[in-house]
């Protein structure tokens, strides 16, 4: 079959050295994706198994039980709502600051020294530790006896870490809207205010909504900052001033108690949390992919 | 873009009151963007000036002191510094050959494209989920799994410093704080390598390929030391993440601030120190937790603007 008169022989030879060392680092890489994908089920599983069954009314909309009391309709209401208005506090903070200035990045700044220095510190403030965040707001409004431990303290150390997710995500939705459009508004005699506002930001608009979303689940789970800022309360939430109970910080303070029905609202806490940050990633990409496409 | 002066056949004149307006558009998204920036500097200087009791009356003798004691009002940082570098290094030494080894296999052509993008999302589905929530499974499900592993690796080796604390049972330690570390920035490590060694010039592959080079050679000897400071920026990142990183840690690794060479004994944080003790600290203590935080700051902001130069080179290299 293969009697050419070439002296070199182009038959691959599947048991020569290189065939085996090629099969075996496949087979490696593998077992690295699935090593990296075991983690992922394990928590999904567990998170489903132990907290999915828990799911009820009672969760929404009540209160969770004093320490002993182990039957009843107990449940994380006043977390819930307590996590819905500071992450709504770090939202109105974030989303003005970080839109404002993706659109200076974008569209005004033609990528000079300051957009540069800017997004730098954009990449840089991603990094930084979300406690240090924390202990940010606390030393610039608590411990400054500018608000006690409370909602608003929570929600400006959440808004610190939206504010880098909230820039690059509009920044980049900014930069793919056609540059024509911006010339024909500029050209029938817009202002760059109206350019902006009126055309170029409604056609940026769905990736930017993802974004803030996005940044927004993200925030929904962070507990770090808030156990100093937000604190907590095992009550329902009647201002803004005083310590308010968040989802993430109720998982923490319950996953430790000696009650075993105050360790499965903290399964049922990070139900509802690992499935809020899952369905807003999957969505999120689903539309960001049938934009691209 | 300014706007075009309007000459000739403008039909109303331009009112004062829209150009000051569209100035103050300007001069407000400007003020925002240079904001960012201004936020940066803040937390620094925050954490700082409520570092300052703490810096002046321990100077820098905080870093090398072991004691944490606020009855005695002498705090050292030792302990947390030793631990917070000693997680991240556990959970780089896991993380990096699986993360490098996930990129490799997924931005090679393997396996169909649609399936690279899913299982790409799966991966990055990890970092989503809340670190909290890592930490009720690691107290629940990994502490337990561990429990036996460690003590039969403590009967069999024992007399090797990495496993010569007898684990206790239920209570965290270092290593399953390093594993819980390890599966947080292994989404990191693996999207910024992917991201590497998928924009590396097909040219590349091809010319290595044409020579007679295997796919594994190719690999090996063009792809990772072409793509090797983007992995190395992804590595970077990865390990500002796992000094950074409070709930998961603070919750599995047993907060006790003892130096200990064994991987199965309790250990401590710079971040689960802060999430501890702070909402209970006063007075000396709090500034010697904002020390704490400082210290910590410093780490992670120069790892990460290591990072950022790395991968902005690459970036700006291949584009």
């Amino acid at each position: 079959m293969n009697d050419n008169s070439f002296s070199v022989n182009l038959k691959k030879r599947p048991g020569s050295i290189q065939n085996l060392f090629g099969f075996l680092m496949t087979f490696l890489v593998v077992i690295c994706l699935l090593a990296a994908l075991i983690p992922l089920f394990l928590v999904l599983g567990f998170i489903i198994f132990k907290g999915g069954g828990l799911i009820n009314t009672c969760l929404f909309t009540q209160l969770p039980p004093p320490p002993g009391m182990a039957d009843g309709c107990f449940g994380l209401g006043n977390a819930i709502v307590g996590t819905i208005i500071v992450v709504g506090i770090a939202t109105i903070i974030s989303v003005p600051i970080g839109i404002g200035s993706a659109v200076y990045l974008s569209e005004f700044s033609g990528d000079n020294q300051i957009a540069k220095g800017v997004r730098f510190c954009t990449n840089v403030l991603s990094g930084v530790p979300s406690i240090i965040a924390g202990i940010f707001a606390y030393g610039l409004l608590i411990a400054t006896r500018v608000v006690d431990f409370s909602a608003i303290a929570g929600g400006v150390a959440l808004s610190i870490l939206m504010l880098p997710t909230i820039i690059k995500t509009t920044d980049e939705s900014l930069k793919i809207v056609p540059q024509d459009v911006r010339w024909a508004a500029l050209g029938v005699g817009a202002y760059n205010y109206q350019t902006v506002l009126k055309v170029v930001l409604p056609a940026a608009l769905p990736g930017i909504i993802t974004g803030i979303t996005l940044a927004i689940a993200r925030a929904a789970g962070e507990t770090a900052p808030m156990i100093f800022t937000a604190l907590n309360s095992n009550f329902w939430p009647d201002s803004l001033t005083d310590p308010i109970s968040t989802l993430s910080v109720t998982v923490y303070n319950f996953a430790t108690q000696p009650y075993e029905s105050l360790n499965q609202l903290a399964w049922a806490g990070s139900f509802i949390l690992v499935f809020m940050v899952l369905i807003t990633s999957i969505l999120s990409r689903l539309a960001t992919r049938q934009k691209n496409t | 873009m300014t706007s075009s002066p309007d000459s000739f056949t403008s039909m109303s004149k331009r009112s004062d009151s829209e150009k000051f307006f569209d100035l103050t558009f300007f001069g407000l998204t400007r003020a925002l963007a240079i904001a960012i920036g201004l936020i940066l500097l803040a937390i620094a200087l925050v954490v700082f000036i409520e570092a300052i009791p703490a810096i002046k009356t321990f100077k820098l003798n905080f870093i090398f002191t072991s004691q944490w004691n606020p009855v005695t009002q002498i705090f050292g940082a030792w302990p947390v510094i030793y631990g917070t570098i000693v997680s991240a290094i556990i959970s780089l030494v896991i993380a990096i050959p699986l993360g490098v080894g996930t990129a490799i296999f997924l931005s090679e052509n393997f396996i169909p494209k649609k399936l690279r993008t899913v299982l790409t999302f799966m991966v990055e589905l990890l970092a989503a989920v809340p670190s909290v929530v890592y930490g009720l499974w690691g107290i629940y499900v990994l502490i337990p799994f561990l429990y036996p592993i460690d003590l039969w690796l403590n009967q069999k080796l024992g007399w090797f410093p990495l496993f010569n604390t007898v684990p206790s049972q239920g209570s965290g330690f270092m290593f399953a704080a390093g594993l819980i570390l390890a599966i947080m920035i292994l989404p990191i490590i693996t999207a910024i390598s992917r991201d590497s060694l998928a924009s590396l010039p097909p040219e590349l592959r091809q010319a290595s390929l044409g020579l007679g080079a295997t796919r594994w050679e190719t690999i090996i000897k063009v792809l990772i030391p072409a793509a090797f400071s983007g992995i190395v920026g992804g590595i970077m990142l990865g390990l500002g993440r796992a000094m950074g990183e409070t709930m998961a840690v603070t919750m599995v690794i047993g907060n006790s601030p003892t130096v200990s060479a064994s991987i199965f004994a309790p250990s401590y944080t710079i971040s689960s120190l802060l999430a501890n003790q702070f909402a209970e600290a006063s007075g000396l203590q709090i500034s010697s937790l904002m020390y704490a935080g400082l210290i910590l700051m410093i780490l992670t902001l120069i790892v990460n603007i290591l990072a950022d130069l790395i991968v902005g080179r690459i970036k700006a290299k291949y584009d």
